[in-house]
């Protein structure tokens, strides 16, 4: 019986689908807490949404660059500007089509005006916009614009320093 | 005489730099222009009768947020053009960059949403330089003040471009309702998130 169960249990487990994407839904509270990261290692923060093509374009290079920088050094975070009503509907059959595996986040308070500023005073609002960052060691840019897979790469080398 | 000669023209220099750069916000003079709309007629604000100011919106055919504020820009305009603020939509996308913002799919976009305002085709990109638009919606709230286009607001319609009941910030309106009560406008730039305009590739 004990078998039994176990079976059904390793069936209904093991035949799920592919883990789904974890995506974390954050706030201000934690928008901030990304930006006060105090670990001495570089931060990549994108921000991008299914909706905004050259975001969908350039997201390839952070997955990619993302798995290449695994343990050394560079955080990758992609913050989604997703639609909360949209989360099913495009963001995650998006994610999964696209097998990103990055750390994604979504933003949930959509009262841009809140909290742009504190990613930038700079940012107009336009996307995508990326973040790179090391608070303990006091470097931090704003790229207002896309990039394409060798910018993104000169830009961490630079900033990783 | 000499002196405020230069004054002056250091001004106007300085002027026509910082408008190069950067992007109108309240207090400045916007310039008028003068764009085909999608009947192919062209359009200017001088023209526009019964004006005493207007709701100039830079937008376009295709962006997802803009979609989402289709139905809340036709209200601006049904609400706001009997008080003399019509809306002015501007689509300033290459359609070499997005195939589905060129002068035809405006057309088609205005007929099939049955746009009661002017939709303007800013071809050669000059005008949404000129205002410093960045995204699509962006908007920018015009008065006329002895025969100068006066910028009022400028940035997004309100707080959620997702739901527009959970809007508890309706920047737009807020400013328009202070502009006709003759007040100051309380909060005069906001930041508009959406659509990067498509610029043409140089």
């Amino acid at each position: 019986m004990k078998l039994f169960i176990a079976a059904i249990a390793l069936l209904i487990f093991g035949l799920a689908p592919l883990p789904a994407q974890k995506i974390e839904k954050i706030g201000i509270p934690g928008l901030e807490k990304i930006l006060a990261s105090s670990e001495d290692q570089l931060y990549v923060v994108n921000f991008w949404a299914t909706w905004c093509p050259p975001c969908v374009t350039e997201l390839p290079y952070f997955e990619k660059l993302s798995k290449e920088y695994q343990g050394k050094g560079v955080k990758f975070i992609l913050v989604s500007l997703d639609f909360p009503s949209q989360i099913d509907s495009k963001l995650i059959p998006f994610l999964k089509k696209n097998k990103i595996t990055a750390d994604v986040r979504l933003m949930t308070n959509l009262d841009y005006n809140s909290w742009i500023d504190k990613v930038d005073p700079g940012w107009q609002g336009n996307l995508p916009a990326t973040l790179f960052f090391n608070n303990a060691e006091k470097t931090k840019y704003f790229h207002p614009s896309e990039v394409d897979e060798k910018e993104l790469r000169d830009l961490i080398t630079k900033y990783k320093q | 005489m000499k002196k405020y000669l230069f004054i002056s023209v250091a001004a106007l220099m300085m002027t026509g730099l910082l408008n190069a750069q950067s992007q109108y916000k309240a207090g400045d003079i916007a310039s008028d222009f003068n764009l085909k709309n999608v009947k192919g007629e062209p359009v200017s604000l001088t023209d526009i009768k019964d004006a005493d100011g207007f709701i100039v919106a830079f937008w376009c055919n295709t962006c997802p947020v803009v979609k989402k504020y289709d139905q809340r820009l036709q209200e601006l305009h049904a609400k706001y053009a009997p008080k003399g603020y019509p809306v002015v939509a501007i689509n300033a996308n290459d359609p070499a960059v997005s195939p589905g913002d060129s002068y035809d799919r405006m057309k088609e976009t205005a007929a099939k949403l049955n746009y009661k305002f002017e939709y303007l085709f800013d071809e050669t990109q000059e005008t949404a330089r000129k205002y410093g638009a960045t995204n699509t919606p962006h908007i920018y709230i015009l008065s006329w003040k002895d025969g100068r286009l006066v910028v009022d607001y400028v940035g997004a319609i309100d707080n959620n471009a997702d739901d527009a009941t959970a809007a508890d910030k309706k920047y737009a309106e807020d400013a328009l309702n202070s502009i006709l009560k003759g007040q100051a406008v309380a909060v005069a730039g906001t930041k508009a998130v959406g659509c990067s305009i498509k610029w043409k590739k140089s």
